[in-house]
């Protein structure tokens, strides 16, 4: 789907959050001179390209207890990686997960899924039920965790045009 | 963002169903609050107000649509760095210097620092990791994604 100027003024006008208020889609179109039947049919058409993942409310995971995570990275039978991946996504714990190229000899992994809980001993123990899940069609495993934030800027869009 | 957890009473049941309930699904409708609410057994005015305080407390980081960062345009590109320890510093000096590295952790491997390239274009990535390469005079490892798998991610609040 190719998203046009007006979809892109109610993405930046929309991507910190929806207003509070009982017509949430009027106010928007009321910001931006469109109508609330407008917005709203944009945003449904977004969300089935996928353009849009979910309208949702984002848990902090860190204040409810998730304090700890970890890139588990795993070395899968490139046969199974997309069946496998899959599974690994669905697993409640798990925040991400990609396959991405592997670049031997210093990194043979394809499979990257971010694990979250509530400890580092938690994480290792979710490590292992991944571990189980992917069995013999994953050669090597590892997990990577973050010791220090470097730098951390939002990824937004603000304006094409602009 | 808050990054300690909340104090063990801050949530009570009903705070802890919408959490629960609407991490996916917010309805695209005239009053969604209002539907989203009788699902929960609430009233429409009851439910905007605990999202509001559940955002202030810092329980919820956001509420609204989340977008996919590449189908709104931009390419993105997470790469990795093997840094000598006793150049960590000065690297990460050069490496966040770039508007296009979004955000830059240090890991605990041999590849032990880990950023994720947002670009205008996808040409852009290669032309940022090179100049990365100069500068630092070290391979930038680059990790694009080839699959992207949907996620059941869940809190349970």
């Amino acid at each position: 789907m190719t998203i046009d100027a007006t979809d892109r003024r109610i993405i930046a006008a929309t991507q910190s959050g929806l207003p509070l208020a009982p017509a949430p889609y009027a106010e928007v179109a009321g910001w931006l001179g469109l109508d609330e039947a407008e917005v709203i049919a944009r945003l449904a058409a977004m969300q089935a390209s996928g353009v849009i993942r979910r309208i949702a409310l984002a848990p902090n995971h860190y204040a409810l207890g998730m304090v700890a995570n970890g890139m588990s990275v795993w070395d899968v039978d490139d046969a199974q990686a997309m069946d496998l991946g899959a599974q690994v996504g669905a697993l409640s714990f798990v925040s991400h997960c990609y396959l991405r190229p592997r670049a031997r000899p210093a990194w043979p992994y394809n499979l990257f899924a971010m694990i979250h809980g509530s400890s580092r001993a938690e994480v290792e123990t979710l490590r292992a039920q991944i571990a189980a899940l992917l069995g013999d069609a994953c050669r090597a495993n590892d997990i990577l965790y973050s010791t220090r934030i470097l730098k951390k800027t939002g990824m937004r869009l603000t304006d094409r045009e602009g | 963002m808050r990054r300690t957890p909340l104090p063990a009473d801050a949530l009570d049941a009903t705070d802890r169903a919408i959490l629960n309930a609407l991490q996916d699904g917010f309805p695209l409708t005239p009053h969604p609050f209002a539907e989203a609410a009788a699902a929960l057994g609430l009233d429409e005015a009851s439910l905007i107000a605990r999202i509001q305080r559940l955002r202030d407390d810092g329980a919820i980081t956001r509420f609204g649509p989340f977008f996919d960062a590449e189908a709104m345009g931009g390419a993105f590109c997470l790469c990795a760095m093997a840094v000598p320890a006793e150049k960590f510093d000065e690297v990460v000096t050069l490496v966040n210097a770039h508007a296009e590295v979004a955000h830059n952790y240090e890991r605990s491997h041999a590849l032990n620092m880990w950023f994720v390239l947002a670009c205008e274009q996808p040409r852009d990535i290669a032309r940022v990791a090179r100049k990365i390469e100069k500068e630092t005079g070290l391979s930038v490892l680059q990790f694009p994604k080839e699959h992207e798998f949907f996620i059941g991610f869940r809190v349970l609040a």
